[in-house]
């Protein structure tokens, strides 16, 4: 803890900007499109010489965008319904297991998150191929999902090393089948952590643009993906609204998750 | 409540090459209060565990009256288990984890709250339904568990060293606590401890488990006075193993030819307290202790052994006495020397 410092000022001091300046290194990049969204130019300039809702309008009239924004929002709520409950119960079963066994399946399972993307996608897309799946909204679900279970394993790990597995065999004592055992019991106590994978699975795939640029099409286009084609193409603001737009909804969403988990 | 007797048929169980059961056999009978007492590895928390349905023995049968439950998943066993750190569910407050196996059972609300409080009162927790298992002490939540093991009234219940995390004073009210609930109950108890103490207070029979087999299974007073091997022995108590040939009768008949056991507190000072059948030891005196209770002398005897020998205070008139170095002979009442067969000193 702070502490542990010495009752030092200058050295308060010096501690304190130095963490400032961490901060504004970490955060200026995303805030510096915020003033470039409410731009009335044409173009993305810094500082904007005046102040529009233009490119606001603009995002949420367009048909393709708004497309988007649907195809995004569902596969995230889609990837972490399915990922979170497979990686809790591969998480119970390399708890239980233990061992080498438990160790294999771990680097199994986490291989994607340390998989170079763009291997990943290429992979992915010649996998998808072969089914015919490339360009369905499925395909693209199908590696979204592979992403966001190494995420979802590596919150609820250490969740459930700490868990006591008496009680679950208690509950079995006393007449609960696997699927009560664990809905009854697991899950309220680890609500929190199944919270956070959630969030985590849900951000994956909203995030993910390699596996959408290479396997989405059309209709099927993630905001990430649409985000990248429209900076190649034609450099305006509705870019910077959107980034802002997705900027608040993360926020939103993690304080909202961080203040329940506070309560 | 109808109890059932329990039968274990020749199961083993084995992790690589770790052995923790080694063809078990045992027959415990309906109502039965049974001891698992071993020290730690011995196997017993393995053989409850199988019982439980968590362990899958690699060969031999697990019969529940005449139900072959080897292979039947643990909730369909029906039977409660309390469990070493007693497993209560944190997320529920008491009344909802001793109602839990009701709800599972489909039992009316209604009902399971009667039920549940009944058995609350039962193990003496009456008025703590509402009451967070967090906000309970080691004691209560003892009884918790208790609780939720019996409500649902199983026709077996197991216990894994439940006792073990609590102090010494509330260990000894909750063996006993724990015995009349068996006895009110009939429910037939298998009991797991490293604790001969408690094994001796709260058991009908106790098995005594080493290295994945049964040693001995017997009533408390026969595993304590006539251990059938040398392990048994020297984990009930303080036991002297002498070689033969080291005890002499006082009588002047033939000493035994074979190995003896006697207790520390088995010996005298007094000839007269003994019998003429009893049997002497004689040696040095190389160490005394007063434990309050009693003396604990060391005996070396010509043969190089030490013997320890234990005289009660109430009788220790001359003890304090004696000086180390002196020659000292320890009488033995023949009823409390024991020839353990094929054991050597």
């Amino acid at each position: 803890m702070l502490e542990a410092y010495p009752h030092n000022t200058l050295a308060r001091i010096l501690l304190w900007s130095f963490a400032a300046l961490a901060m504004a290194f970490l955060m200026l990049p995303t805030l510096v499109v915020v003033p470039l969204s409410f731009s009335a130019s044409n173009l993305l300039e810094f500082p904007p010489n005046a102040y529009s809702l233009r490119w606001y309008e603009n995002f949420f009239g367009s048909a393709t965008w708004m497309a988007a924004l649907r195809t995004s929002l569902i596969l995230g709520t889609l990837t972490a319904l399915i990922a979170v409950p497979f990686a809790l119960l591969a998480c119970i079963s390399m708890n239980r297991l233990g061992g080498k066994t438990a160790t294999t399946i771990q680097s199994i399972l986490l291989t994607p998150s340390i998989t170079p993307g763009i291997l990943l996608a290429i992979g992915l897309f010649f996998v998808l191929a072969a089914q015919r799946l490339v360009g369905t909204l499925f395909g693209v679900l199908v590696g979204h999902v592979v992403l966001a279970v190494p995420v979802a394993c590596i919150v609820l790990l250490p969740a459930l090393a700490r868990f006591d597995w008496n009680q679950v065999q208690a509950a079995r004592s006393l007449g609960a089948n696997w699927a009560r055992a664990i809905g009854g019991i697991i899950v309220p106590q680890l609500q929190l952590s199944l919270l956070s994978a959630t969030l985590m699975a849900f951000l994956t795939s909203l995030d993910e643009s390699v596996i959408s640029i290479f396997i989405s099409s059309g209709r099927n286009s993630t905001m990430p993906k649409l985000m990248f084609l429209s900076l190649r193409d034609q450099i305006d603001p509705t870019i910077a609204a959107i980034s802002t737009l997705w900027t608040a909804i993360v926020v939103v969403v993690v304080l909202i998750v961080t203040l329940r988990q506070k309560s | 409540m109808k109890s059932l007797p329990i039968t274990i048929d020749s199961v083993s169980k084995a992790y690589g090459t770790y052995v923790a059961l080694d063809d078990v056999s045992l027959d415990i009978q309906a109502g039965e209060f049974l001891t698992l007492l071993g020290p730690s590895g011995s196997g017993k928390t393995t053989l409850l565990m199988a019982l439980a349905g968590f362990v899958r023995p690699d060969s031999g049968k697990l019969l529940l009256g005449n139900r072959d439950i080897t292979r039947l998943a643990p909730n369909k066993r029906d039977i409660g288990i309390v469990f070493q750190n007693y497993a209560l569910f944190p997320h529920m407050n008491v009344l909802a984890n001793v109602t839990y196996p009701l709800a599972l059972r489909k039992t009316p609300r209604a009902e399971a709250r009667q039920r549940a409080l009944a058995t609350l009162a039962r193990v003496k927790l009456d008025g703590l339904a509402e009451r967070n298992v967090a906000a309970l002490s080691g004691g209560q939540r003892q009884r918790v568990a208790l609780a939720r093991a019996i409500v649902f009234e199983p026709r077996v219940m197991l216990m894994d060293e439940p006792l073990s995390a609590l102090d010494k004073n509330l260990r000894e009210t909750m063996q006993y606590e724990i015995r009349r609930l068996h006895d009110d109950l009939g429910i037939t108890t298998i009991y797991v401890t490293h604790d001969q103490r408690e094994a001796l207070i709260m058991s009908d029979r106790i098995a005594v488990m080493n290295s994945g087999r049964i040693q001995q299974i017997d009533t408390p007073q026969r595993i304590y006075d006539r251990p059938s091997t040398r392990f048994v022995a020297e984990f009930m108590g303080e036991a002297n193993i002498v070689a033969p040939g080291s005890a002499r009768r006082i009588d002047g008949a033939e000493a035994s030819r074979e190995t003896l056991m006697i207790r520390a507190e088995s010996f005298h000072l007094d000839a007269k307290l003994v019998g003429r059948d009893g049997v002497a030891l004689e040696g040095m005196l190389r160490a005394k202790a007063f434990r309050g209770e009693n003396w604990l002398l060391t005996l070396a005897l010509d043969s190089g052994q030490e013997v320890l020998v234990c005289i009660p205070s109430a009788l220790a008139g001359g003890c304090a006495e004696l000086a180390t170095g002196q020659r000292v002979t320890a009488y033995a009442p023949a009823a409390k020397v024991h020839a353990i067969p094929g054991a050597t000193a």
